[in-house]
Formats: C-alpha cells, sequence, structure tokens
C-alpha cells in the first residue's frame, strides 16, 4: 500500500486551510486593535470546572451591581440551586426568590397581581422593556447578560503566517474563553483617558471597549474595594469582583459546561481505544492482501 | 465493473423466498461485500464514507432539533437557548448538528481536492463529477438556510446580505431583481417569514441530497472507483473485495474523523461559529462585520473582490459552476497528478489559492485584503480556464505504472491469492 506524500500534505494543507478560514472568522471590529490578554480560568480546558464559592461570590456581585441595570432573564431561581453551577442550598435560593415580585396568573376578576417569586420563576429583569430602560438610564440599552459570556470574544490580531500556529494551539487547548476574558478585561478596563482624549457627556472611557473606546455604562466598581461584602475569606477587591462576576456570567451562558467536558472526556478516550483497536484490525486484514 | 455479478447465496429458506421476489440483499451484497475496489487506493478513498456518515448524522440530529424548535422569529431564538439549557441533551445534539455542519464541509472539501487531484472526473466519470457538484450545491443552500434558523445577529445579516445580491439582477433588467429579492423573502425585509420558508426549505433539501446521493453511489458503482494511479482497473488482481478490506479501512478512517470531530463538539463548541450569532437578531443594528461561516469565505472573497456588484455575483456563482465543467477543461490523458510533473505544481497553487481566498474573506473587504483577494480570484479563474486545457496539452507525463497491482505490489505476478 503506497500512500504518496503529496496525497498526505494535501489531506493536511486542506485541513488546515479550513481551520485557519475558521479561525480567522472568529469576529474583527473596526477601529484600531485592541489587546485582551488571556486569564486562567477554573473552567477552562478539557478538565475545566465551576469553581461553587466563586460562582456564589460572582452571584452576589451580580445581585450588588449589575442587577441595577442588566436583567438575566434566561437564569431561573431553580437553575441557581442545580449541580454544575453556584449549588446554592435550595432554601436559601426558595427565601431569595420570595424577595422577589412576579407577575400572578388572572384572578377572577381578570386582574394581574403580584406574587413572590418561586424556584421555576426567572429572574426578574430590572426594566420592562427597552423604552422604559433607555427612559431610564439617558438612552442607553443595558443588554441582558445571560448570554453576554459566548456574545463576546476577542479579536486576534497576528501577522496571518502566525494565525495556522495559534488555531492549533487554541484547538488542541480547547481555548473557548475568549468571551470571559473579554467581559473581566472590559470590568477592569475603566480607567483615566489619555490625555487629549474628550470624553462625551453620558460616557465612560474603557480601553477594553472597541476604539474609540466609549462605553455608556459607567465603571461598575467605581465604590472600590470592600463596597460588595464577601461571605467568605476572598479579599473583596474590584479585581477579584471582576473575576467572580465574569465566571458567573460563564456559567449562566453555559449551564452545561460541566455535564459537557465531563462526558467529553469519557466520549474522547472511548474513541481514541476504538481507533486504536480499528487501525489493529485493519492492519491484521490488509496483512493478507499485501 | 458494471458486469460484476454479486456473488451473493441465499441460505436460510427465507432468504431463498425473498432472493426470488425481491434481491435487495443480492444487490448490497454486490454492491457492498464483494464489490472490488482497487486495491491501492489511500486515505483520501474513505471521504465518501465519511461524507455518508456526516449526512445521516446531520439527518438524525436535525430531525430531534425539529422536536424542540419553534420557526418563528420571536421564539427561534429563545428556543434554541432552551434546547441548551433545558432539552435532556439537547446541548448535545445541538452541538452536534452545529459543529457537524462545519465537519461536512470540511470532508468534502478534502473529497473534492481529492476528485481534482487524481483525475477523479475524467472519461468515464463525468456524470459521477457532476452529481458531486450538485449535492455540494444543495448541501450549501442547505447550510445556509440552516444557519438562519438560530436567528442570531449573523443569522439575520447573512441572510439579508446574501438574499440582497440578487437585486443586482436590477441593472440588467430593472425592478426584476427587487422582485426576486421580495419573492425570497416573502415580503420588503427578511422577518419571521423568510424564516418560516427556510426552515421548511432546510427540511427538505436534506433529502434531495439523500436522493442525489443515491445517483452519485449509483454512479460510482456502474463505472468503479479511480485510485491513485488513475489507471483502469484491468485484472482480478488490482482489486479486492470492498468488504472487509475498504470497509475496515473506512472503519478506522471514520473512527479518527469522528475522534477530532468528538474534540469539537464537547470541547470547542462555539470555536467555528461567531460569538455575534449569541445575541439575538436585531433589524435596526448591523453588525460592523458580517461574516459568512467558514465554509464560505473563499466564495464571499471572490464576491467582494469585484468592485461591481452583479459581476461579483456573477464570479461567486460561476467560481463553483465552472467545476461542472473541469472534466472538458481538463485536457491531459492521464488522470493522476501524481505523473503529472508540471501540473501539480499548478494544483497546489490552486489549493493555496483557495485557503487564502478564505482567510482574506474573513478580513474586512478594503485595502490590501482586497488587492490580494483580486490577486487569487484571477487566479482561481485563470486554473480553470486556462492552466488546466493548456498544461495537459503541453505537458509529458512520467511513465505510468502498467497495471494497479503492479504500482502495489512490484510485478502482477507477486499479487496473492484472496478469494
Amino acid at each position: 500500500m503506497t500512500t504518496p506524500n503529496r496525497a498526505k500534505i494535501g489531506a493536511a494543507s486542506l485541513l488546515l486551510a479550513s481551520a485557519l478560514a475558521a479561525g480567522s472568522a472568529a469576529w474583527a471590529a473596526g477601529g484600531e486593535p485592541v489587546h485582551i490578554d488571556r486569564q486562567k480560568w477554573s473552567f477552562s480546558g478539557y478538565l475545566g470546572k465551576f469553581d461553587e464559592a466563586q460562582l456564589q461570590r460572582g452571584f452576589k456581585v451580580y445581585v450588588e451591581t449589575c442587577a441595577r441595570c442588566h436583567g438575566l432573564k434566561r437564569i431561573a431561581f431553580r437553575n441557581l440551586v442545580q449541580p454544575g453551577g453556584p449549588s446554592f442550598p435550595e432554601a436559601a435560593v426558595k427565601s431569595l426568590a420570595g424577595t422577589y415580585k412576579v407577575d400572578a396568573e388572572p384572578n377572577d376578576q381578570g386582574k394581574i397581581l403580584k406574587r413572590p417569586a418561586i424556584l421555576v420563576d426567572y429572574l426578574p429583569s430590572p426594566y420592562k422593556n427597552e423604552q422604559e430602560a433607555r427612559a431610564a438610564l439617558n438612552g442607553a440599552l443595558p443588554p441582558d447578560l445571560s448570554l453576554i459570556a459566548k456574545a463576546r470574544g476577542i479579536e486576534s490580531h497576528a501577522p496571518f503566517y502566525l494565525v495556522p500556529k495559534n488555531m492549533l494551539v487554541d484547538i488542541a487547548t480547547g481555548y473557548q474563553e475568549g468571551g470571559p476574558d473579554y467581559i473581566y478585561a472590559y470590568l477592569t478596563g475603566f480607567k483615566e483617558p489619555p490625555a487629549g482624549t474628550k470624553v462625551p457627556d453620558g460616557m465612560n472611557y474603557n480601553r477594553a471597549f472597541a476604539s474609540p473606546h466609549m462605553t455608556a455604562m459607567p465603571n461598575p466598581f467605581a465604590g472600590g474595594d470592600g463596597f460588595v461584602k464577601y461571605d467568605d475569606a476572598t479579599p473583596a477587591t474590584v479585581d477579584n469582583y471582576a473575576r467572580d462576576v465574569t465566571a458567573f456570567l460563564a456559567w449562566t451562558a453555559d449551564p452545561r459546561l460541566e455535564e459537557r467536558k465531563r462526558l467529553g472526556l469519557l466520549v474522547t478516550i472511548y474513541l481514541l481505544i476504538t481507533a486504536v483497536l480499528l487501525y489493529l484490525a485493519k492492519r491484521r486484514i490488509w496483512a493478507k492482501a499485501h | 465493473m458494471a458486469s460484476h455479478e454479486s456473488t451473493y447465496r441465499p441460505t436460510s429458506n427465507i432468504s431463498k423466498w425473498l432472493d426470488a421476489r425481491l434481491p435487495v440483499q443480492r444487490m448490497m451484497h454486490g454492491q457492498f461485500v464483494d464489490f472490488p475496489t482497487p486495491r491501492n487506493i489511500n486515505y483520501l478513498w474513505t471521504t465518501g464514507g465519511l461524507l455518508t456518515f456526516f449526512l445521516a448524522v446531520q439527518i438524525v440530529t436535525g430531525i430531534v432539533l425539529a422536536m424542540h424548535y419553534m420557526p418563528s422569529a420571536a421564539d427561534a431564538f429563545n428556543s434554541v437557548e432552551h434546547i441548551r439549557r433545558n432539552v435532556n441533551y439537547g446541548w448535545l445534539i445541538r452541538n452536534i448538528h452545529a459543529v457537524g455542519a462545519s465537519f461536512f464541509f470540511l470532508a468534502v472539501y478534502i473529497h473534492i481536492a481529492r476528485g481534482l487531484y487524481y483525475g477523479s472526473y475524467k472519461a468515464p466519470r463525468e456524470v459521477l463529477w457532476i452529481l458531486g457538484v450538485v449535492i455540494f450545491l444543495l448541501m450549501m443552500a442547505t447550510a445556509f438556510m440552516g444557519y438562519s434558523l438560530p436567528w442570531g445577529q449573523m443569522s439575520f445579516w447573512a441572510v439579508t446580505v446574501i438574499t440582497n445580491l440578487f437585486s443586482s439582477i436590477d441593472s440588467i433588467i430593472p425592478g426584476l431583481g427587487t422582485r426576486i429579492v421580495q419573492w425570497l423573502w416573502g415580503g420588503y425585509a427578511v422577518s419571521g417569514t423568510t424564516l418560516n420558508r427556510f426552515y421548511a426549505l432546510h427540511y427538505l433539501l436534506p433529502f434531495v441530497i439523500v436522493g442525489v446521493v443515491g445517483l452519485h453511489i449509483w454512479a460510482l458503482h456502474v463505472v468503479g472507483q479511480n485510485n491513485p494511479t488513475g489507471l483502469d482497473i484491468k485484472s482480478p488482481s488490482d482489486t479486492v473485495p470492498m468488504a472487509p478490506y475498504a470497509v475496515m479501512k473506512d472503519v478506522f478512517a471514520l473512527s479518527v474523523f469522528v475522534l477530532l470531530f468528538a474534540w469539537f463538539v464537547f470541547y470547542l463548541p462555539d470555536y467555528l461559529g461567531h460569538p455575534d450569532n449569541y445575541i439575538e437578531a436585531n433589524p435596526l443594528s448591523t453588525p460592523p462585520h458580517i461574516v459568512p461561516e467558514w465554509y464560505f469565505l473563499p466564495y464571499y472573497a471572490i464576491l467582494r473582490a469585484i468592485p461591481d456588484k452583479l459581476m461579483g455575483v456573477i464570479a461567486m456563482f460561476s467560481s463553483i459552476l465552472l467545476l461542472i465543467f473541469v472534466p472538458w477543461l481538463d485536457t491531459s490523458r492521464v488522470r493522476s497528478t501524481k505523473y503529472r510533473p508540471v501540473y501539480k505544481w499548478f494544483f497546489w497553487l490552486f489549493v493555496f489559492t483557495v485557503v487564502a481566498l478564505g482567510y482574506l474573506g474573513s478580513k474586512p473587504a478594503e485595502g490590501v485584503y482586497v488587492q490580494w483577494a483580486r490577486v487569487f480570484t484571477a487566479y482561481y479563474f485563470i486554473h480553470l480556464l486556462v492552466v488546466l486545457p493548456i498544461v495537459g496539452v503541453m505537458e509529458t507525463a512520467k511513465p505510468l505504472p502498467r497495471s494497479i497491482a503492479e504500482s502495489v505490489l512490484g510485478s502482477p505476478a507477486a499479487a496473492p491469492k484472496h478469494r
């Protein structure tokens, strides 16, 4: 059996080609490039898991800062109890839900009254609709955060000849944390604007935001270290607030991540063994022919 | 090959009874068990099996997704999130279907490149090749409509950009292009109506693909497989029976490909997608850069390389439709590029061109990117329209082996008996 080398190179370069095209398709925004550093996350890589305590802290940061303007409409109270997430005790979430008021079913007069939320209810958003949010926030619309960690990414500014290598590294390591890396950079990106930069009224300078680095959102952690109290021994710093709430939002965007990675490992091992056995069988069969 | 007789021998009374009435087992045995396959085919010949597998995977996962998906502008995005979050193993089915589309295209590009390299389109395989181009076009239509279904920002804007291309016909017959676009949309803008019809067609077209794949395999089994030497099968020593030889090789290759596929399904489910598609479609907000899925990027680059809209659209469609004429554009009397010392350089230049176009298609259509896209677009067409006919006439091929068996075993006499 002579496999021509060129055919092999051909197949390899085609694979590379398609992968290359794919990686570089992964988003490009206008303006000058913003460099976003990659962070270490407990949920990255093929053995990644969420850190329960971190998600619990992140939820607290969300409730006490983000939730004033941003909804989390795809998360139900019951999700906060489920394994693979913050896994709060059920009783605690039940009493937390009770502090939120949601629309009840129409009563026998057809009136819709309010009732305390229960586990199956979704987290109520701070504004009833887009118009109410814009009216309250100077025309700005704060996006719902349920999927924000998937709806953001980081651009690659690598020159074209480095693209294939970068892609292979990302594929081999299973890099999928562009969204969290961006959100962390954004949350910690509220800095003094460079000299000579005019920041219009109602806008804020953020070095992680796409050029010209102006965002309607004010620094959520302007209160500085300590303004959100942590229940565990973790230092209550702005950096930790940003990390913890980002991890929490990574979970809201992908609540099946742990299940996915756990099953993925078993499937990969199974397929590896299968492939080896099939190769041995193939070799034995073809030994008779050649 | 057409004269190949099935060696099927019914053993039980039931199979004898059925064989006299509907010899389906005889046919399957003849076509997929003792069917003679060239003994020298390499791993690139396993892509046909891979593609059949992925077609089946897409159909099965697609049907399950259809049980949970809601094709309306208001519900589409939410129902996909419902599948990801609440449906048992919904995240898995959805990842398999989304990543599966990409791997389907990865396999088909390898399959097409193999056909081009070994001259598998040459007589008597022209019809087989043209059926393949038809399948490729159907796949592209299916994938494009499928991508609209999650109703994210990229879905919406990709549909808007691509359907709008037909409005370029206005520059030939004023008004006609606009009418076609409105007819495609079912209204004056991309809307839930567009989503509904795309969903209906996305469910229909895979079954059309199954039909054409049936013809493709039929045509293949009439003329027989090509092989790396490009030589015809001359004697039984040139072949091995499909089972267990080719089947075993196919299954092994499949397991390796599925391993890579699983890696993406479980660890990189969003790698081949675009973050913007996790934002619900919003007709009032245009994303800064609208890019198609990676497998459309080379054609997108060709479209944007040409300054005139209508000419760009014509160039994009003809870049694929030209493949239909490749059997006649290639004048070489030798099938396999292995024995074509001059053409092989052009072949790899062509592969490089397609890759480069894919890279450029992902970049903004400005400055140096457009200029390079023009260079590579020019070579794409020059390759098919000029290089293929001229090199075939001028080139002196390397000496061919006398037979397939000789190319593998040294001499045909050494061929071991295997039946």
